[in-house]
């Protein structure tokens, strides 16, 4: 198991630091440099620039400034950022916990709703049932992402007033309310986003389990549960589900990009102050070290989720605990 | 038989309803067994041997159908005739199942002491602690060293052998009054085989038990079975003591089948076939459904399908030579013909 | 995995049968959805092209900004109009070409990319191939979109090539490891011994007998990707770094209607004519992967 955990450990540094590589890559290949929007303008002296520059290592050559920037990112320095006075990092570190909350949330959501309706197909495959769930889960897996993020926000938030247009929680009453208040107006916040962050999931999860199940239900271990005299219902949940959950768990790992690709555009829409949201703001102010440090970030949450999916799939399979 | 019948299946018809036809893979199977005595049910894969078996605990799923017109007796009930709580209270209770490949029969993702301990859970409302120390209990009982210790592992850390142990020891946790052991000994090692052979008989002495032994060895059946029925394109087609049907085969496939077996200890040039194979279930021959692999065959073989004929006390078979035995002399022999023994079989099973 | 392999003309035919490729258009045929799928992709092919012909205004036409603007859906505009009295329909009509091509030619350079890399990655094994693949798991597991957002700030103002060149950079990786597999098992293949006992070049053997077994499944991948391309592109100009005026996509129509929420029509019509889109991909791939076999990893 130790062993296990640090060959996954290593794997995911090396990720990461081809992650980071490869934004550095990126950084010296585009046209101009972090100071290019703040610095290239005509009025500003050019020895200033060229000052600027050299503090922060731009004259040195190529690999000097490799692994500067490998050293620094190693400590958490990301530089400073041009959204907001302070370094990326703070941030970065600002917006990553809400988006963990989202993502969070909006997994278990997805898997909770996913392994229900792909197991209820199963149960009854061929049916009529089956078919419709089937045809709504390929037209909902369909969906882009953030039109269906626009279209609930339109209708639940505006249309029907049920939940909250935007944030984190309400950002006049919030402090003044009683803790069980504090609590259902941060719950109230969360429900649309990450309904809609689990929606897509769901449906691909509802598929795949769906398909994983079918496969379970013939086999021999199946047919020996049954002549036990087991009920059908315990069949299906406890013998099949179990061993149904495995592939399914190993697709969770899987899924974790999509998941943060589809967090950044549900960020946008609801104005969830998370790291999608940030990047994009970024993006619009040009400042390079936060967006940098964003793809980076995006890489360890990935890394980070899979080691913890591995670890679950191990719980759950208890073959692969034997390698 | 001496022993009042404990099982008594009744004209068994099992259909399937595929899209290439309906395939009668059980078509009128009747039998009985008694109190304490082991069924040897033999034959090829085809024959509907392992569907007779299913079919008896109503685990036969679609497009599957027991057809109705089928009875199984059983304590007293019809089993086709009980409604879905009634037949699980029977399995695994009052008749068990042992399949053929230990390999897969085993959840993977459970305990082995768990998946015993389900029995008595689910059977007699035992619970965890109580269930768990049965469990541990049957694995002693089958001859596992280390039950404790073995209950907490995982079917894919046991070997073969101590996975087809612990599917007995499933098997035996309620004492069920008739096991069904289809093809227990298939997957495994010859020295396995025997092995597991032994503690099955082993078992049956002691507990009292009734087997019904479904195999396609011959070798096996010398060893455990008390009678035997063989089995041919979906019928019964000859069924008498053990020593009676290695002495004294009536019908032609039964001896193709003795014939069939590679003997220790004897010279052999070539290993006798049967020639052809079985039928489709989807289309079994009009008559005889024998008659495209036999010997003796004539012309009565293809018009009138036989009955099964009275040879002896206790020994059937559903061949016409039984009224018209003279016809056996008239075809030719069987190559390397010789008589058999149950003992010059068993020689080859250690 | 016959049906996968070519059909190299009559000689090679299957005695009595139809050819491979043949039986597996003809398994598509049958299959109606996939077929509906292909309908509507070829309706939408037609209508991209003939684009000044079909919609019924021009699309950068501003009639009046005053009266005009936010015109709920009539007869005489269908999808209403945006907030420059633009008709949304004919939007939506020429947008179709800049979707449509955006997400085709972005497939196009990541299929490309991805089957170079991970042919030779499969093709010659060993340290490099692991080496290879270790880096393309890497990439795997940077998010994509941050990546792009990533890459669209550091090249400031991306125009529509760039455009294609980034979603196509991005998105080579699922492709590459999908074809990876594939040579890496068709190279131990009898015919593959056989022609390098005959003395074939490693460049023959590659394109004439292992690349061919790799088309059917990275064809089903390939369409699966220009949906996902789409709606790709889609997001991106949501979030305002995609296809940019004067040029607009069916995501420009969504990004114009997405704070209106009085003006819903702008924003429903965008995305109906992305999820319509996206649908019909995925029953076309899903047909075309019953028909030819294609039993393959889920590709991205």
């Amino acid at each position: 198991m130790r062993r296990f955990l640090a060959r996954r450990l290593a794997h995911g540094a090396a990720v990461i630091f081809i992650a980071a590589s490869l934004s550095f890559l990126l950084v010296h290949l585009a046209p101009g440099d972090p100071f290019s929007t703040t610095l290239d303008s005509v009025s500003i002296n050019p020895s200033v620039k060229a000052a600027w520059r050299a503090a922060y290592g731009l004259d040195r050559p190529l690999l000097e400034q490799y692994f500067r920037f490998l050293g620094q990112l190693a400590r958490g320095n990301l530089g400073p950022s041009l959204l907001q006075p302070g370094p990326a990092s703070t941030a970065l570190a600002d917006a990553v916990p809400n988006t963990l909350l989202l993502m969070g949330t909006a997994l278990v959501l997805s898997f909770v709703i996913g392994i229900g309706v792909g197991s209820w197909q199963a149960a009854r495959a061929g049916s009529r049932g089956d078919r419709a769930a089937g045809n709504v889960s390929l037209v909902v897996a369909s969906l882009p992402e953030f039109w269906l993020a626009a279209v609930l926000l339109l209708v639940f938030a505006y249309r029907f007033r049920v939940f909250p247009a935007a944030g984190v929680v309400d950002l006049v009453m919030h402090d003044s309310l009683s803790p069980a208040g504090r609590l259902l107006d941060r719950l109230r916040h969360l429900a649309l986003p990450a309904l809609t962050l689990s929606l897509l999931g769901s449906a691909s999860i509802a598929r795949y389990q769906r398909a994983a199940l079918l496969d379970v239900l013939p086999q021999d271990f199946i047919r020996t549960a049954r002549a036990k005299g087991v009920t059908d219902r315990l069949v299906l949940w406890r013998h099949a589900l179990r061993n149904a959950l495995v592939p399914t768990i190993v697709l969770l790992g899987l899924s974790l990009p999509t998941l943060l690709g589809g967090a950044v555009f549900v960020e946008q829409v609801f104005s969830w102050p998370g790291l999608g949201r940030l990047a994009a703001a970024a993006f619009h102010a040009r400042d390079y070290q936060v967006v940098i440090g964003a793809t980076i970030m995006g890489a360890v949450l990935v890394v980070v989720g899979g080691i913890l999916a591995d670890l679950l799939h191990a719980a759950v399979d208890p073959r692969v605990r034997a390698q | 038989m001496t022993q009042p019948a404990l099982l008594t299946v009744s004209d068994l018809r099992t259909y399937f309803y595929t899209g290439a036809g309906v395939a009668r893979a059980v078509d009128g199977v009747s039998f009985t067994i008694g109190a304490g005595e082991t069924l040897g049910i033999v034959g090829e894969s085809g024959c509907g041997k392992s569907v007779t078996a299913l079919s008896i605990l109503r685990l036969v799923q679609q497009p599957g159908r027991i057809e109705p017109g089928s009875r199984i007796m059983f304590e007293g009930q019809d089993l086709l005739q009980l409604d879905d709580a009634g037949i699980r209270r029977v399995r695994g209770n009052r008749i068990a199942m042992i399949f053929q490949e230990p390999m897969t029969a085993l959840n993977p993702v459970f305990t082995v002491g768990d998946q015993i301990a389900e029995v008595a859970r689910v059977h007699a409302s035992a619970s965890r602690r109580a269930a768990w120390d049965r469990a541990v209990e049957m694995l002693t009982l089958v001859g596992i060293p280390a039950p404790a210790d073995r209950a907490r592992q995982y079917p894919h850390q046991l070997s073969g052998g101590m996975r087809q142990r612990v599917l007995i020891a499933m098997a035996l946790v309620m004492s069920p009054a008739l096991v069904i052991a289809d093809e227990p000994t298939t997957a495994l090692d010859v020295t396995i085989q025997a092995q597991i052979l032994e503690l099955l008989g082993d078992l049956q002495q002691r507990l009292g038990t009734s087997i019904a032994m479904i195999t396609h060895d011959l070798g096996v059946i010398a060893e455990v079975a008390s009678r035997v029925l063989v089995m041919y394109g979906g019928e019964v087609v000859e069924e008498a003591r053990v020593e009676t049907l290695f002495t004294e085969p009536h019908h032609p496939y039964t001896e193709g089948l003795l014939h069939a077996m590679p003997r220790v200890g004897r010279r052999q040039e070539r290993l006798a076939v049967i020639p052809g194979s079985v039928p489709p279930p989807t289309a079994w021959p009009t008559g005889c459904r024998f008659r495209d692999r036999c010997a003796y065959a004539w012309d009565r073989c293809a018009r009138e399908h036989p009955p099964l004929y009275q040879i002896g006390a206790g020994h059937v078979s559903r061949c016409h030579l039984a009224d018209e035995p003279e016809r056996r002399r008239t075809a030719r022999a069987m190559p390397n013909a010789s008589p058999v023994t149950p003992a010059s079989v068993s020689g080859g099973v250690a | 995995m016959a049906s996968s392999a070519p059909d190299r003309g009559g000689a090679f035919d299957r005695a009595g049968g139809a050819s491979p490729w043949r039986s597996a258009l003809a398994t598509l045929a049958r299959d109606r959805s996939a077929m509906a799928g292909l309908a509507i992709l070829a309706a939408l092919a037609v209508i991209a092209l003939a684009a000044p012909y079909v919609a019924p205004y021009d699309p950068r036409a501003q009639p009046d900004i005053v009266t005009l603007k936010y015109l709920p859906p009539t007869l005489a505009h269908p999808f209403g109009t945006d907030q420059l009295s633009r008709d949304v329909l004919s939007r939506i009509i020429f947008g179709s070409r800049v979707s449509l091509s955006v997400a085709f030619l972005g497939v196009a350079v990541a299929v490309t990319v991805g089957t170079g890399y991970g042919a030779i990655a499969g093709y010659l094994g060993g340290k490099l191939d692991g080496f290879m693949m270790r880096v393309v798991d890497a990439l795997l597991s940077i998010p994509r979109v941050l990546l792009l957002i990533a890459v669209a700030t550091l090249w400031n103002g991306l125009e529509l090539a760039g455009l294609v060149l980034l979603l196509g950079l991005t998105g080579w990786f699922g492709v590459s490891r999908l074809v990876r597999t594939l040579v890496l098992s068709a190279r131990e293949d009898e015919f593959v011994t056989a022609a390098r006992a005959l003395g074939a070049t490693h460049t023959r053997i590659l394109i004439h007998h292992i690349l061919p077994q790799v088309v059917s499944p990275v064809l089903v991948a390939a369409t699966l990707a220009i949906g996902n391309v789409i709606v790709m592109e889609a997001g991106l100009t949501f979030l305002g770094m995609g296809v940019r005026p004067p040029n607009a996509s069916w995501g420009s129509i969504v990004y114009d209607g997405r704070d209106v929420a009085a003006a819903w029509w702008i924003s429903i019509s965008g995305g109906a004519a992305l999820v319509i889109t996206v649908l019909a991909v995925n029953l076309l791939a899903d047909g075309l992967r019953e028909a030819l076999n294609a039993r393959q990893l889920p590709a991205r």
